[in-house]
């Protein structure tokens, strides 16, 4: 009978670059910062790592396929490097990944690297998307992008809800500004500017309904975790971080197929989150989570998440959103880093980018941001479209 | 008995007052100022001769089926391939069976008679059950000639074969030599004319003329016997003229379709007897003569079963219209080099052996729908997405091209390459089931609404010109009702 992750690993050390448009920086230069910083962190010398996963998700660009970009950079003496890439979700699935290999006792020091340089396309947003889905997908899927996926969400909210566009732009507007507030606090975030909700409303329109302040930022980062058994953590440090639940999920196709999905949530998000909180014995979120770091790859996707992580109601997120509950010193602080919609979205790292808050925040190492005492922190990653996701949700704690 | 069985048209959405192109470029040539009149009809920046063609040969068969269809022959003087049957890709399109006769006719703008001719001769042969004649062109000219004035875009087919027939064939004369009037070689754009005059007096003037007299005296039929007599012909003047010398009311000359569509090269005459078809009466005797490297006449007989077949195809086809600013339609037309950038540039390969596989999904539009739970699927899948169902390989072909579906969501998108952006797309619930997301066409932002009706129309998706690709697929058009 699984029993789950819950408290059989530890993260012992992590590190994380400052995000950005870093034309100067190559992969090498931001896997080898977050490293050090990560080994620093942990007190533990390189060798001492026995296996590790490298996150990355695009190819075409970036450092190429395979796990050797990592083990030689880091120059790993022939020990397992495993590439992990499961879209948006690569980072936490190496972080998965590497937690199972330590539960299971195969190991009992790892790494888990996130790395993605998406700055060298010479376009703005993700690179095009019809290389993307296979050979298939690109003669038969519409001319989409990212921004144009989640904008149907939003379409389809509004029209379901009732809610004049207009109207609630606005109140995805305040999602935007309570993350960039946070950002503006973050020496490591991309974009470090507050903004007011008429900055957004009059932002020019990417994907209609969303405008450029509904969008996350594109750019470059690297993130590590150091990853062992409670045990072993123990003798390293005192304020080691403990994994309580580790889900993913990804879709069966019928949001996109089958005419069940009502389009303004996401099924694998639903179906992570249940399954994260059954294993993290997790009754009440809204009232046991105590930050979380959502995948705010646009303002409507952080708005559906926090009703499909069941810490809003169906229909009601916008009033935890105007209410203030989910800013820096609300009842559930999210993105309190900034989110991905200050550090931008290299995609293998932002998983661990994410994981990097959390455990900051839960040693109270989170300077001018720290929540005050929080016991459980969440991390979500959804990578590909709404009706088209794999999601991955994390939980961490004390 | 043995004639036409059904007829379609379909004139792109789009059309431009001609006065707008001539205020940017009429100083080019100020005399062109007598052209500036009326409307053409233009092609979206995804359509080609090949989507006009299988436009209008869905209108075609939208009553009757394709049950029974043996052949399809397309005439076009602009064929998107040389090598490639475009034939055989809208005969895809068509879900048609894959046992059907197919072939491209080209090289005169007679070619569209000349289809409908041969459907004729394969019927009557015995050989061939039914068969389809299209005809669509969509010819591109230089900026500020005459050509630009004239030409318009637009598709017609007919169905030919055994049955309650329309018309029937009565018999065809045919005129065939080297007049050079115009000419294009395969590595051109454009093609280049002799003198005007000289094209209206010999090429319109007298090969009209020959193969008409032709035709009545081989059929032994009086010229004022004809209710109808329908040849192109850009010039007003020669149209009576025409009549005259014929001995007939000029009132019984049709009236090309030039003030509302343009000259749509093979596909004008045929175009013509369409609308003649709309209006006419059982026993009227209808000459329809193609022109180009000579002259072809065909005599047609309005036969009984035009009284039940429903009709008014073709005003339909003019009513759904929306206009187009001249600086656009240079940029469809490729007529200015238009900034793409770098993200237009990046077009990922066709893997043509995908596309062979799936061409019943890709071209067709045919998915499945599962033999255990009904659930129509698309794209089609071994296993049945219904999460209730799962049955795996109890699939059968479920075509949706012919569906109807609602609008579930939509955007604008900005950042996606599109020849008009904001791209459009969304998500389709199909009417009777089965849900993917479509490129949507010929339709505005503003004019977008969650829930309101979409019909599927056959689009180049994306062109890859460096590999010389042409990305077929289907997109969603908003149904908008009729314009102005």
């Amino acid at each position: 009978m699984a029993t789950g992750i819950k408290d059989k690993v530890a993260i012992v050390g992590m590190g994380c670059t400052k995000f950005g448009e870093l034309w100067d920086k190559g992969a090498e230069d931001l896997m080898v910062e977050a490293f050090k910083e990560a080994i620093e962190d942990a007190g533990i010398e390189p060798k001492e790592i026995q296996a590790a996963w490298l996150a990355t998700c695009y190819e075409e660009i970036n450092i190429g396929k395979s796990a050797m970009p990592l083990s030689t950079t880091l120059k790993f003496p022939f020990i397992p490097v495993t590439r992990v890439e499961n879209l948006c979700a690569s980072g936490t699935e190496a972080f998965r990944a590497a937690c199972y290999a330590v539960a299971s006792g195969a190991y009992d020091l790892v790494l888990a690297l996130g790395v993605e340089k998406l700055k060298d396309t010479g376009y703005g947003g993700l690179p095009e998307l019809s290389f993307t889905f296979g050979t298939r997908n690109r003669v038969i899927f519409p001319n989409v992008t990212a921004p144009g996926a989640f904008a149907m969400m939003a379409t389809r909210y509004f029209s379901k809800y009732g809610i004049d566009p207009d109207e609630g732009k606005k109140t995805l507007a305040r999602i935007s500004v309570k993350s960039h507030h946070n950002g503006a606090l973050n020496p490591k975030a991309h974009l470090r500017r507050e903004i007011t909700i008429e900055d957004v409303l009059k932002a020019p329109i990417v994907a209609w309904p969303l405008g450029l302040y509904d969008c996350c930022g594109v750019s470059d980062g690297a993130a590590v975790a150091i990853i062992t058994t409670p045990d072993i953590a123990r003798g390293l440090r005192r304020d080691f971080v403990k994994v309580k639940a580790l889900q993913v999920a990804v879709t069966s196709g019928e949001e996109l197929m089958y005419q069940g999905w009502d389009g303004t949530h996401v099924e694998s998000t639903c179906r992570a989150a249940a399954r994260a909180y059954q294993e993290a014995e997790i009754r009440n979120p809204r009232e046991e989570i105590g930050l979380m770091e959502l995948h705010d790859c646009f303002s409507i996707t952080e708005l559906v998440t926090y009703e499909d992580l069941g810490i809003s109601p169906r229909g009601k997120a916008g009033e935890d959103v105007n209410s203030g509950f989910f800013d820096l010193d609300g009842r559930i602080p999210c993105q309190p880093d900034g989110g991905l919609k200050c550090f931008g979205h290299p995609i293998g790292a932002s998983g661990l980018r994410m994981m990097y808050e959390v455990y900051k925040q839960l040693q109270g190492k989170a300077g001018e941001r720290q929540v005050k005492d929080p016991r459980l922190g969440l991390t979500h990653n959804l990578g590909g479209f709404p009706p088209h996701s794999v999601v991955s949700v994390a939980i961490v704690g004390k | 008995m043995i004639g036409i069985l059904s007829y379609g048209v379909y004139i792109p959405r789009y059309r431009l007052p001609r006065d707008k192109a001539f205020a940017s470029m009429g100083w080019v040539n100020p005399a062109t100022r007598g052209y500036a009149r009326g409307e053409k009809a233009v092609a979206n920046y995804d359509e080609d001769a090949v989507t006009l063609g299988v436009e209008a040969t869905r209108a075609c068969l939208k009553f009757t089926g394709s049950e029974g269809v043996t052949g399809l022959y397309w005439a076009s003087t602009t064929p998107p391939y040389i090598e490639r049957q475009n034939s055989a890709i809208m005969a895809s399109a068509l879900n048609l069976s894959e046992h059907v006769e197919t072939a491209d006719m080209t090289g005169s703008l007679r070619a569209g008679t000349s289809a409908l001719l041969a459907a004729f001769n394969a019927t009557a042969s015995g050989r061939c059950d039914k068969i389809l004649a299209v005809a669509s062109d969509c010819r591109v000219s230089k900026v500020a000639s005459t050509q630009e004035y004239l030409f318009g875009d637009g598709g017609v087919a007919f169905l030919v074969g055994e049955g309650e027939v329309l018309a029937s064939l009565q018999g065809s004369y045919s005129v065939s030599c080297d007049f050079v009037d115009y000419r294009r070689t395969t590595r051109e754009v454009f093609g280049r004319a002799w003198e005007d005059r000289w094209i209206r007096d010999l090429g319109y003037g007298r090969l009209i003329m020959d193969a008409l007299t032709g035709l009545l005296k081989e059929q032994g039929v009086l010229p004022q016997s004809l209710t109808r007599v329908v040849f192109p012909c850009p010039y007003p003047a020669l149209r009576k003229k025409t009549a005259t010398r014929l001995g007939i009311d000029p009132s019984r000359v049709q009236e090309p379709v030039n003030q509302a569509v343009g000259d749509s090269g093979v596909a004008t005459p045929l175009l013509m007897l369409a609308s003649v078809l709309e209006e006419a009466s059982p026993g009227q005797l209808i000459a329809v003569v193609g022109y180009g490297s000579g002259a072809q006449a065909l005599l047609l007989k309005v036969e009984e079963g035009i009284e039940g077949y429903k009709r008014g195809n073709w005003l339909k086809s003019l009513t759904v219209r929306a206009e187009i600013s001249y600086e656009k339609y240079l940029a469809f037309k490729e007529l200015v080099p238009l900034e793409v950038g770098i993200r237009g540039e990046e077009i990922a390969p066709t893997a043509l052996s995908v596309l062979w596989r799936e061409r019943k999904a890709v071209l067709g539009l045919v998915g499945s729908r599962c033999k255990k739970c009904g659930t129509p699927i698309y794209p089609p899948q071994r296993v049945c997405v219904n999460p209730g169902c799962g049955a795996i390989d109890e699939m059968e072909e479920y075509s949706f091209a012919h569906r109807t579906g609602r609008l579930f969501t939509f955007t604008a998108d900005n950042l996606a390459f599109s020849m008009d952006p904001p791209a459009l797309y969304g998500v389709i619930d199909f009417d009777g089931g089965g849900r993917y997301w479509f490129d949507l066409t010929d339709c505005a932002l503003e004019d977008l609404k969650v829930g309101m009706e979409v019909r599927m129309s056959f689009r180049r998706k994306y062109v890859d010109k460096n590999r010389s690709i042409f990305g077929y697929f289907w997109k969603a058009v908003p149904v908008l009702g009729g314009g102005e």
